[in-house]
């Protein structure tokens, strides 16, 4: 059994009460959310947080709705309740897709997007989505919320714009109509992180594409997605040669390390081929096939 | 073709006798309601906590526990120095610092001089809870001199490579074994040298060379290593519960370890939750829980976490082996001969019968009919976790069945020939057993050719084929895997086999009570085998008493008698065994009471399951159950016939059992990704008499999964700097049900002609006979690449490297 270190806790009523937590206890405090990646890390001994503040009853958190031409996730959605979405499928395949191959229903039953987002691990499955799509972050304070693009949210491994004494309250997405999106993921094994995937949206318009997006996770591509391989397909035929041409290019914005998933020549090449598969299948959703 | 008769049903609805019946302590289990060495909780029990270097080789300077000791809670800090200090009056060691290997080295119980490896025991700290252990751990300073780590066995043999065992005053890394030798060789050096020359001098054989690794793997069972220890001052009784696979064993090697009086130790290995050959060897902790107790006065819990356990108990293989075979080209072999640089890590601390440093590995000759073999086995010393043989291995066959089916396939390549063929034409023929193999193993019985047609048959062979020759037109690549394998199990005869000088028979008792229940007592110790199912049916078997009428006892050494236990698919032909001799041993002393009780000569007695009657007059009998009353009753017994009805035997298996099957396994293989989909997997295994198929059937799944597991995905790999990089399930990956498709089981059965009930061995059968089916499967769909070998685990990017002609080292970081 792995034995964390001694750690207090206590249970928010509110956003605003936990939002006071926060500040009162300071920085060695930490949210709780489905506990799927802070506990492992406590049992670990990596994190040590002397105040635990759990979220799970904030009802206000919860729920997926459309909000005019937003999809928005609250910040305790769980893994689970995103793969099980019918609106969300309804607009993006690529959530049922990708979550299908996120961890297995044990952490997928409690893991939450706000937790994913957060975490902010470099391998996270998620963050690949949510910059494919530009969504966006509501982050909430004592002074107010502010809105932040997921394509500057991160700030590094494990870091993003949330400041010590602030909640993630929802994430939101853009609907885009006639939009196909697809996820690839390479894993050694399931319910394991990827070693790279790739999701990505298009939109195809008279043959044309009118509008992309393209993440990638695990590969340290900067923002989890690679906006060249994007600017290049705009107003161009999703034929296999130029969705071939825009994975090269997704390839080169990925930088990845070798480590055990993988040595980075073929991190790289995966970066390569699951862009290039997934923009294939999005393409022809987009085209209604 | 199952060996099973039809067997008459108890009221409960099981077999008296063979065949398949539901496992009786799946009961427990699946209620949660087991028992394992975590649930035991003694009154006034305390907690330790390992401490462990994080570096793989270092100098200790000094260790300040100061801080550690002054935390409420804490009862004592135990050092190496602390443990020096304690005399230990014995032939094996002069102080508690260092403690005997099951290979007669010596391995620090908590390190005095230096860390050998990352995780090696440090300091050991007893608190009055888990928690409050572990927190202390982090207050205890240790100013540790890292010294240059050595990762790679080849590294360790050169000359100037640090040396790790000074302790020993060795002047370099290798292992000088009981006997004396550094290199351990085994078969026909000679010949087998001018076979290969030869054959390399004639333009009509062929000769193929191939470096095959078979990396660092662990057992990893679900159930971690851990044991509660309660030396008793008034009567001086140490108890131990702890998660062994061979209790009696270990009780001898504390005696000898600890200077306690054997009659006054006590080992009970409750449930244990997976064994895998992890929980054969005596770990630092079980030790420290001992000590701890000495010094305490309390009873002592130590368990480990997961993080632990698989980076300081025993690992398996780390085999770096070089195989060469020779055939002609018509595809007979000729000869092979191998030459394997063990990895030991930093004490020898293997399992295996003294006589066999390198296990039986020699048994790599494998199935086929070939006069010239030969092997030489080097050990040596790394900075890695010890241990050894350990995971399913039977004693290192796994290593050599990996070995010989995957050189079978490199020369089908090389001769362009169906590796199905090959095999086919090399196989042991019937007539051959007892066949004396070219190291001199003497197989008991196989009708080999059957149990392979029955494979192909069930795979559809041909068509297989045919589908792989029309999906790579369409550049799809699905690959077809065999392989066949002989293991040599049920260690073993005593004048051949030993460990620590224990020889490998086992003692068994069977006590029928007045009303005809029966409690059988074994010496082995099941961790998943479903010993008390199976042993029951083999008494009832042998002596008519339905199953749930007999208590299988064991894991207890004040309750049973003295065996090695279980490991190596070593109880049922040991045990087993000894169950069928003992019960007729009972049924022998039941005639003489029935012939008492019919007025008759016991000679005119027949015996017809579950009753003796006399010849020709079925009406006169008396059923065991009947008998059991008179023997513990007035019935005037014939001279010489004392009361009551039991019996005890020591079994001393004549030879090993020869258990053997054929693997068929069909992948499908992504060449953009590199990721393996295991389609199909057909095993037919011929383990003799089958007692519960069922039970085989279960642990020849469990094989399987283990077998992909390892082909596929598992591995214990360290970076340069002595990190391990498979300390958690995050990074160790073991299989799930989605890596593995549905097991299409077959048998064949040829009963062993020396077991009492002509039952093999089969606890490893599949975790030996599967990885290379499954690698030679993976090799065989991307063979249009060019690929004739790739190391395990085939990860997509190992897969995806191979492709590319440039396969990554498995055995260190991935570059
Ligand atoms: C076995 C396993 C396998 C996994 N496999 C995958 C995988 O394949 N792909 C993948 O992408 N992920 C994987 N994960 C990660 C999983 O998706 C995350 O653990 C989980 O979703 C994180 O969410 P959580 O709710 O559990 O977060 P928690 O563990 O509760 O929190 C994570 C961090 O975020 C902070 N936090 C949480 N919510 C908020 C909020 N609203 N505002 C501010 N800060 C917050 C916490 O303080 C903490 O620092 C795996 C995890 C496990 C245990």
């Amino acid at each position: 059994m792995q034995t964390p270190a001694p750690t207090d806790y206590v249970r928010a009523t509110s956003v605003s009460h936990a939002i006071s937590l926060l500040e009162e206890h300071g920085e060695e405090s930490r949210i709780l959310a489905g506990g799927h990646s802070l506990l492992p890390m406590m049992k670990l001994r990596i994190a040590r947080p002397e105040m635990l503040i759990d979220i799970n009853e904030l009802d206000e958190l919860r729920g997926i709705r459309v909000d005019g031409d937003e999809l928005v996730l609250g910040a305790m959605v769980t893994h689970r309740e995103v793969l099980e979405s019918p609106v969300l499928f309804e607009h993006y395949a690529i959530f049922r897709e990708c979550e299908k191959v996120i961890a297995d229903p044990l952490v997928r039953n409690r893991g939450t997007v706000g937790g994913s987002m957060c975490q902010a691990d470099p391998s996270e499955d998620l963050s690949a989505v949510g910059s494919a799509l530009r969504g966006s972050v509501v982050i909430q304070g004592a002074s107010g919320t502010r809105t932040v693009p997921l394509r500057e949210f991160h700030e590094g491994p494990y870091e993003t714009q949330v400041e010590p004494a602030e909640i993630m309250t929802e994430v939101r997405f853009p609907i885009r109509p006639g939009a196909g999106s697809a996820y690839e993921k390479v894993e050694r094994r399931v319910g394991d992180w990827p070693v790279c995937s790739a999701g990505v949206y298009v939109v195809v318009s008279d043959g044309l594409v009118t509008d992309c997006g393209i993440g990638l996770t695990a590969v340290s591509a900067e923002h989890f997605c690679a906006p060249a391989a994007e600017a290049f397909l705009i107003g161009k035929a999703p034929t296999e040669d130029n969705l071939r041409s825009a994975a090269q290019l997704a390839a080169d914005a990925a930088d990845p390390s070798s480590d055990q998933r993988g040595p980075a020549d073929y991190k790289k090449h995966l970066a390569n081929e699951l862009t290039y598969r997934a923009l294939v299948r999005a393409a022809a959703a987009s085209q209604g096939a | 073709m199952t060996a099973v008769e039809e067997v008459p049903l108890s009221p409960a609805g099981n077999p008296i006798g063979f065949g398949n019946m539901k496992r009786v302590e799946d009961q427990r289990f699946v209620r949660g309601q087991g028992n394992y060495v975590d649930d035991v909780s003694l009154p006034g029990m305390v907690h330790g906590a390992i401490l462990r270097s994080p570096f793989a080789h270092a100098r200790i300077n000094g260790i300040d526990t100061s801080r550690a000791e002054q935390l409420p809670g804490v009862l004592a800090v135990i050092t190496g120095k602390v443990l020096e200090g304690i005399p230990r009056p014995d032939l094996l060691g002069d102080n508690f610092a260092w403690m005997p290997t099951l290979s007669y080295d010596t391995q620090a119980v908590l390190a005095t001089d230096k860390v050998r490896f990352q995780g090696q025991e440090v300091a050991f700290v007893i608190a009055t809870d888990r928690y409050i252990a572990k927190d202390a751990l982090e207050l205890i300073d240790v100013d540790y001199e890292p010294l240059e780590p050595v990762m790679d066995a080849k590294r360790a043999m050169e000359p100037g490579a640090p040396i790790i065992r000074d302790d020993k005053g060795q002047q370099d890394n290798s292992i000088t074994d009981v006997h004396g030798h550094k290199d351990w060789e085994s078969g026909n050096a000679i010949g087998t040298a001018e076979a290969i020359a030869a054959a390399q001098a004639d333009p009509d054989c062929v000769v193929v060379t191939q470096e095959v690794m078979y990396p660092r793997v662990h057992p990893a069972p679900m159930e971690t290593c851990g044991s509660v220890a309660f030396l008793d001052k008034v009567t001086g009784q140490l108890t131990l519960y702890t998660t062994s696979q061979a209790p009696h064993a270990h009780r001898t090697v504390y005696a000898m370890v600890a200077g306690l009086p054997e009659h006054k130790i006590r080992v009970i290995s409750p449930d244990i939750g997976g064994g895998f050959g992890n929980k054969v060897g005596i770990y630092p902790g079980y030790v420290l829980s001992i000590v701890g107790s000495i010094v305490t006065g309390k009873p002592v819990k130590w368990m480990e976490d997961r993080n632990e356990n698989l980076t300081s108990t025993s690992f398996a293989r780390d085999y770096h082996m070089t195989g060469t075979i020779a055939a002609t080209k018509e595809g007979k072999i000729l000869a092979v001969d191998v030459d394997v640089l063990a990895d030991h890590g930093a004490f020898n601390g293997v399992a295996q019968p003294t006589n066999y440093p390198a296990g039986f590995f020699h048994i790599f000759s494998g199935s086929y009919d070939y006069p010239n073999a030969h092997c030489k086995v080097t050990p040596v010393y790394t900075n890695k976790a010890p241990g050894g043989v350990a995971y399913a291995c039977s004693f290192r066959i796994t290593e050599a069945v990996y070995l010989i089916e995957r050189l079978v396939d490199c020369l089908a390549a090389e001769l362009g020939m169906d590796p199905a063929e090959l095999r086919l034409k090399n196989l042991l023929r019937p007539e051959q057993f007892p066949y004396t193999s070219p190291t001199g193993w003497v197989y008991d019985s196989g009708q080999y050719e059957n149990t392979m047609r029955l494979a192909l048959e069930m795979a559809d062979y041909d068509q297989l084929r045919r589908e792989q020759a029309e999906k790579r037109a369409r550049g799809e690549y699905m690959g077809i895997g065999l392989s066949f394998f002989t293991e040599g199990v049920g260690a073993g005869p005593r004048k051949d086999m030993d460990i620590l000088g224990l020889g490998m028979a086992d003692g068994i008792e069977l006590r029928v009570h007045p009303t005809g229940k029966a409690v059988l007592r074994l010496s082995v110790q099941s961790q998943g085998q479903a010993h008390e199912t199976t042993y029951a049916q083999i008494v009832a078997h042998e002596l008519g008493i339905p199953p749930e009428d007999i208590e299988v006892v064991h894991g207890d050494t004040d309750q049973t008698p003295f065996g090695l236990g279980t490991y190596g698919s070593r109880s049922t032909p040991v045990s087993g065994a000894a169950a069928a001799v003992v019960s007729r041993k009972v049924k022998d002393k039941a005639r003489q009471i029935a012939a008492a009780a019919l007025e008759c000569s016991p000679d005119d007695l027949e015996w017809q399951l579950g009753q003796w009657h006399v010849k020709g007059d079925p009406e006169r009998a008396k059923t065991i159950q009947e008998i059991a009353l008179l023997s513990h009753g007035s019935l005037e017994l014939p001279d010489g016939v004392e009361g009551h009805l039991e019996a005890t035997t020591v079994y001393n298996p004549p030879n090993l059992t020869y258990p053997y099957g054929c693997y068929v396994c069909v992948v499908d293989v992504d060449p953009g990704t590199g990721q393996v989909k295991v389609r199909r997997f057909i095993a037919v295994d011929d383990c003799g008499t089958r007692i519960n198929p069922m039970v085989v059937e279960g642990q020849v799944h469990g094989g399987i999964a283990d077998g992909i597991g390892m082909a596929l995905m598992e591995l214990i790999a360290f970076d340069e700097d002595g990190n391990c990089l498979g300390g958690s399930f995050m990074d160790y990956l073991l299989p799930t049900s989605m890596e593995c498709p549905d097991y299409e089981l077959g048998e064949t059965v040829t009963p062993s002609p020396h077991h009492p009930i002509g039952a093999k061995g089969v606890g490893e059968s599949a975790t030996v006979g599967s990885p290379p089916a499954v690698v030679n499967a993976v090799i065989d769909a991307i063979s249009p690449f060019g690929v004739r070998h790739a190391d395990m685990p085939l990860t997509p990017a190992n897969v995806w490297r191979a492709i590319q002609g440039r396969p990554v080292r498995v055995d260190m970081a991935v570059e």
